[in-house]
Order: C-alpha cells, then sequence, then structure tokens
C-alpha cells in the first residue's frame, strides 16, 4: 500500500468518527480517567444504548487534561454539533441517551462545551479562559483522537513528516531540529539537534535510539498521558530520529506501573508494523528500524540516561561517569540517542510545520511548548501545556485557578524532587530552562504542585529529601550518606529537635552532596531544601527556636485541642472515630482529648460537624490550655 | 524445586537465554508467583547460568520486586507528592493501625498486604489508596476503616 492509499483510508475511518451517520460517544479512559470512574461510565453507555436499541458507536480515548473534571464524555451527533460533559457518572447515562442522542436537547448544564463552535449560548471549548493561555503542540490530539487507531493519526497529519524524511539527507534532518532550537524535554534541557549530530559522526555500528518514558518524579505523569492519548507520534519521531542519526534498533523504557500506557503503546507500534511504517524497509525507502518496549522495574534513578541503559542490559541502573558520552558508547557500548517522551513528539511538528515556526514559540533559549502537570491545592489540576516563557503565575491563577477554597497561596513546588519551592515573590518567572535554574528550581519533569498556608515548607523539603535519600542507587557516599544525613537533620528540626546551627550545617552538606555526587539525582537532590531556606528560612526557625509549625503540619509539634464554647455536647462523632480512645466527656458534656494518648491522627477534626467546628490544632503542643479542674466524674 | 521448575518453564523457555532478559525474567515471574521466592531465583540463575547474587542483587535494586507474597487485596497508599501535601502520611498510619500490620507485610490470614508507592498518577484525587485495581479517591483516616469494612467486613476483625 503507498502511503497516499493508507491516508485515504485513514481519512474515511476518521470522517465515520466525527462525521459519521450514526452518534458516536468519546469516553476519555486514560489512567486518571479510570481513576475517576470512567469505566463504569464506559459500560451504562453500552447497557443504555442496548437497553434502548439505539444505533450509536462508543469509543475509548484519552486525556484532554482536565483532570479534575474526569469523567469526560464527548458524544458527537450527526447534523448536530459535538458536545462534551463533565463529571460524569453511570447515572447521568440515561439522561444524555435520551435527551441528546434521541432528542435534541444538548443538555448544556452538563456540559463542558462543544467541540465545535457553534451559535448561541453554548461554550466552545477552545474559548475557555484556560486554553486561552495555553498553546497545545503535543497534547493537540489527546483526548479527541481513538489512541489505538493508526487511523485517526494520519487523518489528522500523522506520518507525513516520516514520509518527507525518508526522501531527505539524514543530514538534513539534523540541520532542521539544530534550527528549530528544541532542547530535550527530560529536564536537563540538552539541545537535541547537537545530541543527534554527535551520534551520527561517530562510525561505529550499529546506533541505537531509546525513548526515556521512565517517568518517576511523584507528581508528574504528563509523558503517560501524552502515550496513553496519542502515541503514534512520539513512533513517528523515533523513527526520524533513527533515520537522521543511522540507527536500526529502538527501545521505549517505560515504567511498568504505567500498564494502561505499555498496552496502549504496544497496540501502536503493532499498527505502524502493518502499514509499514516500522519494521524492514519502510515505505520501501530501504531503511529498516523497529521498536522494542522494555519495562522498567521502578527505580527513580533509572531516568538518568546511562543508568537508564544499564537497565535495559538487565543490570543494576546506576549511573556512571561521563565521558565517554553515551552518543559515542551508550548502550551495549555503541553510539545512542536517548530522549524524553515529549523531545521525540515535537519532531514530526518541527518537520512537517518547518523549523522556524517552532523556533518562534517561546524564548530566546528555551523553544516552543512545555506540559506540566498541575496538582496540590490547585481548582483545576490536570495538564496544561504553555508556551516557554509563561510565567509562573499564568501557570498557577489563570490556567490552574488559584488556590482552592479561601485559603492563600504559599510556595509552588516545581521540577519535582530535583526542583524547588518558589514563593509569591517569585511567581513572574517564567517558565524556561534558564530562568527556573537561576530561580533555584529545574524545569525538570514538570510537575508543579501548588501548596498554601496549610503545608509546611520543612516537612515539604524532609518529603523530597526522604524520597531522593530512598531512592538514591548508593554509587556515591556524598549521595548515599549526604541525603541521610540531611533528612536526619529535617527530622530533628520537624520533631522540635532542632538547633539554629543546623541550617548552616543543611546548607554545607548540600553544597557538598552538589560537588560530589556523579548524577543529576545526587546533584539536585539538595534543591528543595535549599531552595525553602531561601525563601521560607522564617518556617526553619519557627521550627527550631520556638518548636512551632506555623503551618500546623509536624505532628510533633502540634496539639488537637477541642474548644469547650464550641463543642456541642450532645454529638459524639470525635468520641466514636479516635482510633486511640483519647476523647473522653466531661461532666458538662464536653469533649476533651487526653494529650498523652493523642496519637494526631487528625480524624476528630475531620468528623467535627462544620456546624460546630470545635477542633482545631496549636503549636506548640504546650499552647493547650491548661484544663480547668473539675470535679471528678 | 522440580515442580517450580515445571511452573515456570513455560516463561522461562519463551525467552531467549540472554543476560539481557534478567529484569524481564523476574517480572514475569513475579507475575506469575505474586512474589520472588528464593527458590524462583535460585531457577532464573541456573537458567541464564549467572550467579546467583547477580539474581539476587538485581532483584533487590528494584522497587517493583518483592520477597512475600501479596495479600488476597494488595492495598498501596500513595505517597506521591500532592498525595502527601493531601494529608497521605495520616492515611498510611490509619491504614497500618487498622489493619495491624507494617508497611511491607501481610496480615496472618493473607488476606491484606500494605504497601506505599511513589506515585500513581491520580493527582487531582489526592490522597488515594489502590486496592487491587481499584483506586479510592480523597481518602481520610475516618475513611479508612469504613473501606476495609466495605471491602471485606469479616477479615477487618480477623484482621484485629
Amino acid at each position: 500500500m503507498t502511503f497516499e492509499e493508507i491516508q485515504k483510508e485513514a481519512k474515511a475511518d476518521w470522517d465515520s468518527l466525527y462525521h459519521g451517520r450514526a452518534p458516536h460517544i468519546l469516553i476519555g479512559t486514560a489512567t486518571c480517567g479510570r481513576a475517576a470512574g470512567a469505566m463504569p461510565v464506559v459500560e451504562a453507555f453500552n447497557e443504555e444504548l442496548a437497553r434502548r436499541n439505539v444505533q450509536a458507536r462508543v469509543t475509548e480515548v484519552g486525556c484532554i487534561g482536565l483532570c479534575s473534571l474526569e469523567p469526560l464524555v464527548i458524544v458527537v451527533k450527526p447534523d448536530s454539533f459535538a458536545v462534551c460533559y463533565h463529571n460524569v457518572t453511570p447515572q447521568m447515562v440515561p439522561t444524555l441517551v435520551e435527551s441528546y442522542i434521541q432528542n435534541d436537547d444538548p443538555c448544556l448544564d452538563l456540559a463542558l462545551g462543544t467541540v465545535e463552535a457553534v451559535e448561541g449560548e453554548a461554550v466552545y471549548i477552545p474559548e475557555l479562559s484556560r486554553f486561552e493561555h495555553e498553546h497545545r503542540l503535543l497534547m493537540r490530539n489527546c483526548g479527541y483522537i481513538d489512541p489505538v487507531n493508526v487511523n485517526h493519526y494520519i487523518a489528522n497529519g500523522g506520518y507525513t513528516s516520516l514520509v518527507k524524511a525518508l526522501q531527505m539527507e539524514p543530514a538534513a534532518i539534523v540541520e532542521e531540529i539544530k534550527k528549530s532550537g528544541l532542547r530535550g524535554r527530560g529536564g536537563a534541557g540538552f539541545p537535541t539537534g547537537r545530541k543527534w549530530e554527535l551520534c551520527r559522526r561517530t562510525p561505529v555500528q550499529p546506533k541505537y535510539v531509546i525513548c526515556n518514558a521512565d517517568e518517576g518524579d511523584p507528581g508528574a505523569f504528563m509523558d503517560r498521558i501524552v502515550l496513553e492519548s496519542d502515541p503514534q507520534q512520539v513512533i513517528e519521531g523515533m523513527i526520524i530520529a533513527a533515520y537522521a542519526i543511522g540507527a536500526t534498533e529502538g527501545f521505549v523504557y517505560i515504567r511498568a506501573e504505567y500498564p494502561l500506557a505499555i498496552e496502549r503503546l504496544t497496540v501502536a507500534l503493532e499498527q505502524a508494523r502493518r502499514l509499514n511504517l516500522l519494521g524492514d524497509n519502510i515505505l520501501g525507502s530501504g531503511f529498516s528500524f523497529d521498536i522494542e518496549i522494555v519495562q522498567g522495574a521502578g527505580a527513580f534513578v533509572t531516568g538518568e540516561s546511562t543508568a537508564l541503559m544499564y537497565a535495559i542490559e538487565g543490570k543494576r541502573s546506576m549511573p556512571r561517569a561521563r565521558p565517554p558520552r553515551s552518543v559515542k558508547a551508550g548502550l551495549w557500548g555503541k553510539p545512542t540517542v536517548l530522549n524524553n517522551v515529549k523531545t521525540y513528539a515535537y519532531v514530526p511538528l518541527i518537520l512537517s510545520r518547518g523549523a522556524d515556526w517552532f523556533s518562534g514559540i517561546g524564548t530566546e533559549n528555551s523553544k516552543g511548548t512545555a506540559v506540566f502537570a498541575l496538582a496540590g491545592k490547585l481548582v483545576n489540576t490536570g495538564l496544561a501545556e504553555v508556551a516557554m516563557g509563561t510565567t509562573l503565575r499564568q501557570l498557577i491563577f489563570d490556567i490552574g485557578g488559584g488556590i482552592r477554597g479561601s485559603k492563600k497561596f504559599k510556595a509552588v513546588q516545581i521540577g519535582g524532587p530535583s526542583g524547588g519551592c518558589l514563593p509569591e515573590e517569585m511567581l513572574d518567572t517564567p517558565v524556561d530552562f534558564d530562568s527556573l535554574r537561576r530561580a533555584g528550581a529545574i524545569m525538570g519533569s514538570g510537575g508543579v504542585i501548588a501548596m498554601d498556608e496549610d503545608n509546611c515548607m520543612v516537612d515539604t523539603a524532609k518529603f523530597f529529601l526522604d524520597f531522593s535519600q530512598r531512592e538514591s542507587c548508593g554509587k556515591c557516599s556524598t549521595c548515599r550518606l549526604g541525603t541521610k544525613q540531611m533528612l536526619d537533620i529535617l527530622e530533628d528540626i520537624t520533631a522540635g529537635r532542632g538547633r539554629i546551627e543546623d541550617i548552616d550545617l543543611l546548607i554545607e552538606l548540600a553544597e557538598d552532596i552538589k560537588d560530589g555526587s556523579l548524577c543529576g539525582l545526587g546533584r539536585t537532590a539538595p534543591n528543595p531544601v535549599l531552595t525553602t531556606i531561601r525563601y521560607f528560612r522564617d518556617e526553619y526557625e519557627a521550627h527550631i527556636v520556638e518548636k512551632r509549625c506555623p503551618a500546623l503540619v509536624c505532628k510533633e509539634l502540634i496539639a488537637y485541642y477541642i474548644l469547650p464554647e464550641k463543642c456541642e455536647r450532645g454529638c459524639e462523632h470525635c468520641v466514636l472515630v479516635c482510633p486511640v480512645e483519647a476523647i473522653s466527656t466531661t461532666e458538662k458534656g464536653i469533649k476533651v482529648i487526653d494529650q498523652a494518648k493523642c496519637s494526631k491522627c487528625g480524624s476528630c477534626q475531620l468528623v467535627c460537624p462544620p456546624e460546630y467546628n470545635a477542633v482545631i490544632r496549636l503549636s506548640p503542643p504546650d499552647s493547650v490550655p491548661a484544663r480547668r479542674v473539675e470535679k471528678s466524674g | 524445586m522440580e515442580e517450580l521448575r515445571k511452573e515456570l518453564a513455560d516463561i522461562l523457555l519463551a525467552d531467549r537465554k540472554d543476560r539481557r532478559h534478567l529484569i524481564a525474567l523476574l517480572q514475569k515471574v513475579q507475575q506469575k508467583l505474586g512474589y520472588l521466592s528464593r527458590e524462583a531465583m535460585l531457577a532464573i540463575a541456573d537458567y541464564l547460568k549467572i550467579p546467583e547474587s547477580t539474581v539476587y542483587g538485581i532483584a533487590t535494586f528494584y522497587n517493583q520486586f518483592r520477597f512475600v507474597p501479596l495479600g488476597k487485596y494488595p492495598v498501596k497508599i500513595c505517597m506521591g507528592t500532592a498525595c502527601h501535601l493531601a494529608g497521605g502520611a495520616l492515611v498510611l498510619e490509619a491504614m497500618a493501625r487498622e489493619l495491624d500490620i507494617e508497611v511491607g507485610g501481610i496480615t496472618p490470614d493473607h488476606e491484606f498486604s500494605l504497601e506505599r508507592v511513589a506515585c500513581v498518577g491520580c493527582c487531582a484525587l489526592a490522597p488515594v489508596v489502590v486496592i487491587g485495581d481499584t483506586v479510592y479517591p480523597r481518602m481520610t483516616p475516618p475513611k479508612v476503616e469504613e473501606l476495609l469494612v466495605t471491602i471485606k467486613p469479616a477479615s477487618k476483625k480477623a484482621a484485629k
């Protein structure tokens, strides 16, 4: 089959989705959608359609990126417009089927908006305020196409770049990528074109192409969404990379914790092979290349490129000293190009729309877009793709919708365990590789976690260090022992045993770990501690000097207290829920917590009815008012 | 040992006898047995003709591998950043208390096992608990008890 024939078939298949004769229901069933209950919704649609004998198709799609609104359902109706519904439950399904599929009421009160622009009251989704700040390149198809139907990708322009690339000189492709200014999206931001060129010029065969999908940062899931929603763009990018550097074998190293991404990628690879877009003699060009999936077994350090190559070889993934660089001697000692999922996904776009188009987006030294996973205390959690140079403020307030409830923004953590916590006054920092590094954070994996006044910065630093310390591979003693020492100090501080000189000791240890560690994990592990000291030193001092946790988080520095004047005497919620039987009732019926017994689980505060709101936290713990002496009862 | 070897024969023979496939072999064996027993690791070492210490070294390096069986209801508590900020540690504590086991442990009746995981990628629903394949969103310590009761009314009592 020629590529024109493939395209023609793909177009027909795609048209049946959005312009078919029967209604079509698209349900977002990426991992996050499933967690929010998408699978029972799929089942409910199938049952309801069968029960009413309605001819309609149900297709599972990827994720549009609006996690807090999942499950999301798009109903495509012939001769009408497509509507996207949010927070869909199985109970809503009969209404949707009856109102819009069988009749003409689009139920706009349940809808997020319309997928096509229509006249009238309906909101057009791309015009939602958050999307005005977004610039979707990698996520353009996510949630709209069937990730396990290669035709949908092809019908939307997919694989034309590969066809174009196969007619180009490999060196010209490398030139184009260099000209685009694309930098690696794994976090460090090494120029992709230069990496490819170095590998291309190494006169050793065979060569390998590796895609790093070992997204290990707790709180980041962009790569997973890309692979679960539109995997073909990554495959196409890898094939082009292989052609450009002269590789015949490729690997996708992906976390075993991402079973759905693995499943969808496996199907996508199979479909690409069937159309001869992958495999022997691709599209008759004489160029052969195939991709194998390797499942990671869970080790954060494997995300480091030299470590990852050892993992593919079946060894312990411990980073090694460079040189030699992987582009000269990587996997099995052969020249290897390793890039992140998103880096490969940009490649087809750059070839089809041109390096100049790509370099027109973003800032002087950081081109294109960046995908962030927004989480924490935000109104709109989920994924956002923005042009490089967008400020953190826009990301958090315009797209993320600001902090939930009436709480105040305190800090944003960006870059995961290797990144840093930035305060309010740094929110005008543009998100690009260099600005973030100057602020003490890093672009890293792209996890963005917003924190409010209820989050303790010392505890946050301790959390990340605990993670890095567990995940240290142990090769460099500064990392293995240094992170443990830092963690011990932070544990002392959060338990009220800190000394004021500990702050300087932490900084000193941090510098030594940075200097004495081989890989990125060790060199960046102190960042969360350093940035919290830099921007929130007063919180460290409160813990150390006053034995007080200002955010009322650190267990050993807080106490739970029931305000006698607020306690509704007849209510027993807290008494019943307390797992350690620390709450008793006085003669007057007021509940009192026995501080010696209290395990500080917070259950009493959670169950105290909001109209009483009698349970509070106090810090330091000795600020609990002494109990009035009452007659023994 | 002979019996185990037979049980693992499909897995061992399906892969090429190559050191490269060690991690994949361990994953497949764990998938089948639920954990890596000492005998299973010895069988893999023998099959690949590599030292037993190498197999053990790899198995202990990666977080995915476990050396005790999983419970009938494997409980995983997410300890990712978003879950931590939303009180994941309190949920973990409550779960450990209710089941009366430590992280990495299993109840004496083999009904529940307890693990902490780095991030399951459901940050919008934090804090989450995963039991089997089901994600339970927005957990709190009081909800832990309720959840265990709905999962298996009898076994909670047994665990206590």
